[in-house]
């Protein structure tokens, strides 16, 4: 029955929602968002589940007193601390989101700036990621290499800057050649929007298409009761 | 009849139905007053009833004068005579083009089965107009959305085709190519128990009602099964509570089947945050203290996938990644030792289960990929073709085949 239950559950949920999609008649249209709600309300209770296993691992590792367990401290300390403002702004301004709040102040001043930090340390890792990819091992590489240099060339101001100096520079040796039109001309630009708009978007919309097939066969997988292994025994 | 108003006006003329205050209006301009409204009052369609759908053609005051034309008033009444009551204000929210060519709308919002009569006040500083009372229109509930048959006859001939499919697979072998992501676990799995190293598996920030999710646990159930009969820890922080659920039950059902109950701990299975770079460094924190010697990215990604995957790679963890996240993807190419593109994701499920029901899906996902590159190219020849052919004068025979398929594709 554990196994039946949630199956058949499924199984119906599945069905119904698909008919509801093409059936605007009540109760039918509706019944999307209907059900949709309830898993908001479900899924808002498994908030507490999910506290409970955070604050139940990090009593363990102090407990066990592991290895770099003042993290774990500091973790509890800032949870507890930031849920006793949170009801305190609660109290006293109504509601923990007004910026003047403590829970404000924190937000803003502590939290913010922390994810602002993370995601500062993307630009590092795309260096690092990026050196690894474009080292010239193979003529794939090199390609991916000399393509990637043009579309960044492109995207930047240095880019359109350096053209335009060589474009005089050329100018000045050559003065057959017009320095100025040669600086104007779409030389980084049209190839970099050609290699977007056709090879880059071709991949991406062959991949499209297997990723929304992939899903569509999954989805009639879960719903006929094939694929099951997200359920338990 | 149109009965066109302008404020500064010369003449009075019989309004149309309606309230008092708009009996007699007073006509300026000749050329105006011959403008005519076309006010339509017809029923949504496709909708589940409860309203009304008005339209007319936008008036001429309206052509770029967006700052001083001021829009459109409806009315509305349950009978000709009137009362007529004013039941909402629209406008068109763009300059509109000379040609007259375009309408402005106005939903309203009724009672099933009850008739109602309309009219339009078009005003401004410039002057005002009434359009024609129309009427009676009653609204409806619909049993058959139109503009979704083309899902629904896509639906039902995936459908078809995947039954059919899996009946083929049950009588003999299908063939299906090597994934190297997925041949790679036992071996990702086998490097982290010889190294004395745990395992960890990040479903990042999917969240349970994405497909993605159903294909990473399927991934992760197969993970959970290795770790257990190689008796390595098996680390999976998460990012949602639903999630960390479905996987501690996954994980619980794969030691139990590799006969390893007593290793399965709950503990490892934990929930972390739900913010996104919070949980990029609360699980940068774990790989650089456990150092795992496999980490397996698997499920939907932001912009933290190469924050997590360049973490893993420098404490020399062998990756392997799989996401539906097309910006992503890049990056774990780069990042990773095997990367599982898409859909692969979505075969995993069968590539690790080869029963004859998953892999006549499979097999059926790809007739239909087949159907989908064949009719591409048709349809890219036709538009082509229909556009060499047209002329001036109008669109070929090809170009309007095209067009009415591209638009029925388009309808949903």
């Amino acid at each position: 029955m554990k196994r039946e239950v949630p199956l058949i559950i499924t199984i119906v949920t599945g069905v119904v929602i698909v008919v509801t999609f093409v059936i605007p008649h009540s109760p039918f249209g509706t019944l999307q968002d209907r059900l949709m709600n309830w898993f908001i309300i479900v899924s808002g209770f498994t908030t507490l589940l999910g506290l409970d296993s955070l604050i139940q691992y990090h009593l363990r590792k102090i407990r066990d007193r592991r290895k770099e367990s003042g993290y774990s401290v500091v973790l509890l300390l800032s949870f507890f601390i930031t849920f006793a403002l949170g009801i305190y702004s609660w109290i006293r301004f109504k509601s923990p989101l007004v910026p003047i709040s403590p829970t404000g102040w924190i937000y803003s001043y502590m939290l913010l700036p922390l994810q602002g930090t993370m995601f500062a340390l993307l630009a590092f890792f795309i260096t690092s990621a990026a050196y690894r990819a474009f080292r010239i091992k193979s003529l794939e590489s090199t390609l991916l290499l000399l393509t990637a240099c043009l579309v960044m060339l492109a995207r930047v101001p240095a880019g359109n800057w350096l053209w335009a100096q060589f474009a005089h520079l050329v100018g000045a040796v050559f003065h057959s050649v017009d320095g100025n039109a040669l600086a104007q001309a779409p030389v980084l630009s049209e190839p970099t929007n050609w290699i977007l708009s056709v090879p880059q978007m071709a991949a991406k919309r062959g991949i499209t298409f297997g990723i929304s097939l992939g899903y569509i066969a999954m989805s009639i997988r879960i719903i006929l009761g094939i694929e099951r292994t997200y359920l338990s025994s | 009849m149109t009965v066109l108003v302008l404020a500064a006006g010369a003449g009075v003329i019989p309004a149309a139905p309606g309230p008092d205050t708009l009996r007699e209006i007073p006509v300026v301009s000749s050329d105006a007053s011959a403008f005519k409204f076309n006010l339509k009052a017809d029923d949504v369609s496709n909708d589940g009833g409860g309203y009304l759908g008005l339209e007319w053609a936008v008036f001429p005051l309206d052509f770029g004068n967006l700052e001083t034309f001021s829009g459109y008033r409806a009315f509305r009444a349950d009978k000709r005579a009137g009362p007529y009551d004013s039941i909402g204000y629209t406008r068109p929210s763009g300059p509109q083009d000379s040609a007259l060519s375009l309408t402005a709308t106005y939903t309203d919002s009724t009672q099933d089965g009850k008739l109602f009569f309309y009219y339009v006040k078009a005003f401004g500083p410039g002057g005002e107009a009434l359009s024609d009372t129309v009427g009676p229109a009653k609204s409806s509930a619909q049993w058959f959305h139109t503009g979704r048959l083309n899902f629904l006859l896509v639906a039902v001939l995936f459908g078809v085709l995947l039954i059919f499919y899996i009946e083929r697979a049950k009588k003999g072998r299908m063939f299906v190519r090597r994934i190297a992501g997925l041949d790679a676990i036992e071996d990702a799995v086998g490097r982290a128990t010889e190294m004395g190293r745990p395992i960890l598996f990040s479903f990042g920030l999917s969240v349970l009602n994405d497909v993605t999710t159903m294909a990473a646990l399927s991934i992760f159930g197969r993970v959970a099964r290795k770790s257990a009969e190689y008796a390595t820890p098996l680390l999976c922080p998460n990012s949602d509570p639903l999630v960390m659920t479905a996987a501690r039950e996954t994980a619980k059902q794969a030691y139990t089947e590799a006969g390893r109950p007593d290793l399965y701990n709950e503990s490892n299975i934990s929930f972390l945050t739900a913010d996104q770079f919070g949980y990029a460094a609360g699980v940068d924190g774990m790989v650089m203290r456990d150092k795992p010697g496999a980490v397996f990215w698997q499920g939907y990604f932001y912009a933290e996938a190469l924050i997590l995957a360049e973490t893993g790679h420098s404490v020399g963890a062998i990756q392997i990644a799989g996401t539906t996240s097309i910006e992503q993807l890049p990056f774990f190419v780069v990042a990773c030792d095997y990367t599982l593109i898409g859909e692969e994701m979505f075969a995993a499920s069968s590539y690790l289960n080869p029963e004859p029901q998953m892999m006549g899906s499979l097999k059926g996902e790809d007739f239909l990929k087949a159907v989908i590159m064949i009719l591409l190219i048709v349809l890219a020849l036709l538009g082509t073709v229909g556009v060499i052919l047209s002329t001036a004068k109008g669109q070929s025979a090809p170009a309007q085949v095209f067009d009415k398929i591209v638009n029925w594709f388009q309808e949903v």
